[in-house]
């Protein structure tokens, strides 16, 4: 079954605006453009807590699960 | 149309810090709880609190709470209601030690305890010398203290219903409060939450200004709801605008940074906290050092090309302390300013941070409107904590930390209060009127069937612009009466607000189309309530009002020490007297002074 993007979508909400900032940028650009498996990694990476997944955007935490390297990488692009 | 009911004993809406900690309460009662909530619960807003919680524990510097409440009273600028202020500042040290118990992980001294840090506004001996206050987790402390209430409320068995957005508050022909209507996201569906107790813990609506240290789940929900629901709005005037905003992102840079020896430098690299605030400097209040920025800015002292933020410095501290103390403030000055403070300084701007006025609540966290000629009447069924509510601790302006302080201390003692109520048998299941969910109904109906409307993003935008321009942390005669006019006018395109994407299941527009009716809300209030306040009073300042001797910093107690009420409905306004006598005769009323730091 796939996940519904809209709830995807919604959960990019996040408690940081640090988070918010760079998520709306991310779904601007890019959010549209991934596949399926795309759309189930970014799921799975959204339920980490707020500050690991910003550790992790600006790069002062190392991304240890191999799935979510792109999406983290896709976050981290200016 | 047929709505599904659902009954409780308690509703509360909101699992931020406020929402968590009367949960907690009501479910370790024994009381049939659920707690709504748009978002997963530990990733309410409360997670990006970095500072502190403020308590007079007294173990890094001597402290008691009579200077707490001296600092808090005197922050508020007088507006503040001095028995909520003697109660939550007595409370502080045992709501902060009940955290400990459930297993918050507070950074230690040496020697074991809670480990305190200064931080602004806050001093010992009635404004001599900074104080150390702030209990602090890292520079994670919202975050830590979220954690340890929702396990605790887990533990409980609290129901949550995650992903549910409360539409509007129900209210019988009594004006009685009986529950909310809310909608499941995950279908689309509206349902009824019909209780004794109706707990609003919502949080800010910062997302009403265009430069905001708030995420945008900040909508202002619970205040939106309750406008709509004829309960006046108190001293929606009063927004904190936080000194150290990045530039350009609006991300918090706390105040933390300047407790550990951080210093603010205009062009020439003065450090010109020393002018304005003597003795504090800059870990003088909030509203002194934001009117500070915005003069050396305006004065064209201001850094950068443009001249329009001022540098926060602290490439005098050592790596180590910064890396230990402050990690999280490095990589926000690397990803929102580029640069390394480490090496250089930080641009900052004071940006719109804190709500101070929202629903007005007694210190028992009841609801209280005019009625029958007493100023403070409860709304049987109806409570409030945290920011959407105005207890009112923060008067004219808060101090940091003092608003985790808040959560806790109302979270608890709205809980307490229902939980007393409904043990006297004095809350009842009052039958629903049969039009409970009409206005939402009519609300989402309005919004799907809307043609040539408006949309969500531009309204919004200018909104966020027009408060920017028109209510800011200077404030002109000219330009709020403008403002007044421009908010009128957003507000009525707001009526007509259009969704292009009509699916009933996880339709994010149509959230953020609700949640704009809320800002809205929000948003008249503040302009009209500041259009009217003629003086200046913590947070807000008129140029119109100047520092006199017979009024120092332009406050005109004779006429203007009094709370502001609006009321949505035909955009009035009332006002009820500031209460400047404590709850007991531990303490002497705290006199009329002029606030200098
Ligand atoms: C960057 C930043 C740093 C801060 N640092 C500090 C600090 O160091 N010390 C301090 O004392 N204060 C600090 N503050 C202020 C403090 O964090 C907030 O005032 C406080 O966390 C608000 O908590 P709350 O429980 O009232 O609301 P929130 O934590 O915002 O929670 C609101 C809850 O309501 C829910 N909700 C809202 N609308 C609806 C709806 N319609 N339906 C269902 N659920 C809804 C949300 O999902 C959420 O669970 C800071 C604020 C910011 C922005």
């Amino acid at each position: 079954m796939s996940i519904n993007r809209g709830r995807v979508r919604w959960q990019c909400r996040r408690a940081l605006l640090e988070l918010d900032l760079v998520f709306t940028r991310f779904l601007e650009r890019d959010f549209d453009r991934l596949t399926d498996d795309q759309v189930a990694d970014l799921e799975e990476l959204l339920r980490c807590d707020d500050y690991d997944i910003w550790a992790m955007v600006n790069g002062s935490k190392a991304c240890e699960v191999d799935r979510w390297k792109e999406m983290i990488g896709l976050l981290r692009q200016r | 149309m047929n709505v599904a009911k659902r009954t409780f004993d308690a509703v509360i809406v909101g699992a931020g810090g406020a929402g968590l900690r009367a949960a907690l309460q009501l479910s370790e009662a024994g009381l049939k709880t659920a707690v709504l909530t748009k978002v997963f619960p530990t990733r309410s807003h409360t997670v990006a609190a970095q500072g502190g919680v403020a308590a007079s524990l007294g173990n890094s510097t001597e402290d008691n709470w009579h200077w707490h409440m001296y600092d808090t009273v005197k922050g508020s600028d007088w507006l503040g209601d001095q028995d909520a202020i003697e109660f939550m500042c007595k409370k502080a040290n045992e709501v902060v030690i009940e955290l400990e118990h459930y297993g918050m992980p507070f950074d230690r001294t040496d020697n074991g305890k809670i480990y305190q840090r200064p931080f602004g506004g806050h001093s010992m001996n009635y404004g001599q010398a900074p104080v150390m206050r702030s209990c602090a987790a890292a520079d994670r402390t919202g975050h830590a203290m979220l954690h340890a209430l929702y396990q605790r409320n887990v533990r409980a068995n609290t129901q949550f219903f995650v992903e549910w957005m409360a539409l509007d508050l129900i209210r019988d022909a009594d004006g009685d409060v009986l529950g909310v209507t809310a909608m499941e996201m995950e279908t689309g569906e509206v349902s009824i939450f019909h209780a004794k107790a109706t707990v609003f813990a919502t949080g800010g609506a910062g997302r009403i200004y265009y430069s905001s240290t708030n995420a945008f789940i900040n909508t202002g929900d619970g205040v939106g709801m309750a406008a709509r629901a004829g309960i006046p709005l108190e001293d929606m005037e009063f927004w904190q605008f936080h000194p150290t905003g990045v530039a350009g992102a609006g991300v918090l840079i706390t105040e933390g940074v300047r407790g550990e020896g951080g210093i603010l430098r205009n062009a020439s690299g003065e450090r010109f906290m020393e002018r304005y605030a003597p003795n504090l400097k800059d870990l003088a209040s909030r509203d002194v050092v934001s009117r500070a920025m915005t003069t050396e800015i305006n004065e064209g002292r201001g850094c950068g090309p443009d001249k329009d933020h001022v540098l926060l410095d602290i490439t005098h501290l050592s790596p180590d302390t910064i890396m230990k103390r402050l990690p999280g403030i490095r990589e926000i000055a690397i990803q929102f300013a580029g640069v390394d403070p480490i090496k250089a300084p930080i641009p900052v701007v004071p940006t719109c941070h804190y709500q101070m006025g929202g629903i007005p609540t007694n210190y028992k966290g009841q609801v209280v409107v005019p009625k029958d000629g007493n100023p403070n009447s409860p709304v049987a069924g109806f409570y409030a904590a945290g920011e959407c509510a105005c207890a009112s601790v923060h008067g004219a302006n808060r101090l940091g930390t003092n608003s985790l302080l808040d959560l806790l201390v109302f979270g608890k003692s709205a809980g307490e209060t229902v939980v007393e109520d409904f043990q006297s048998g004095q809350l009842k299941l009052k039958p629903l009127p049969a039009d409970a969910a009409d206005v939402s109904l009519a609300r989402l109906a309005r919004l799907d069937g809307q043609t040539k409307g408006e949309s969500v993003f531009d309204v919004g935008l200018e909104m966020r612009r027009t408060m920017q321009k028109h209510a800011g942390v200077f404030r002109f005669d000219a330009l709020l009466k403008e403002g007044v006019q421009k908010i009128g006018e957003v507000a009525e395109r707001a009526k007509r607000t259009e969704i292009s994407d009509q699916s009933k299941v996880w339709n994010v527009a149509r959230m953020e189309a609700l949640e704009l009716d809320n800002l809205i809300e929000v948003a008249r209030a503040t302009m009209v309530s500041a259009e009217a306040r003629k003086e200046s009073r913590g947070a807000h300042v008129r140029d119109d009002a100047p520092d006199t001797p017979e009024n120092p910093n332009g406050r005109d107690d004779a006429n203007w020490l009094k709370h502001t009420l609006w009321y949505s409905e035909g955009n009035r306004l009332d006002y009820k007297p500031v209460n400047l006598k404590p709850l007991s005769d531990d303490v002497e009323p705290i006199a009329l002074a002029k606030r200098t730091y």
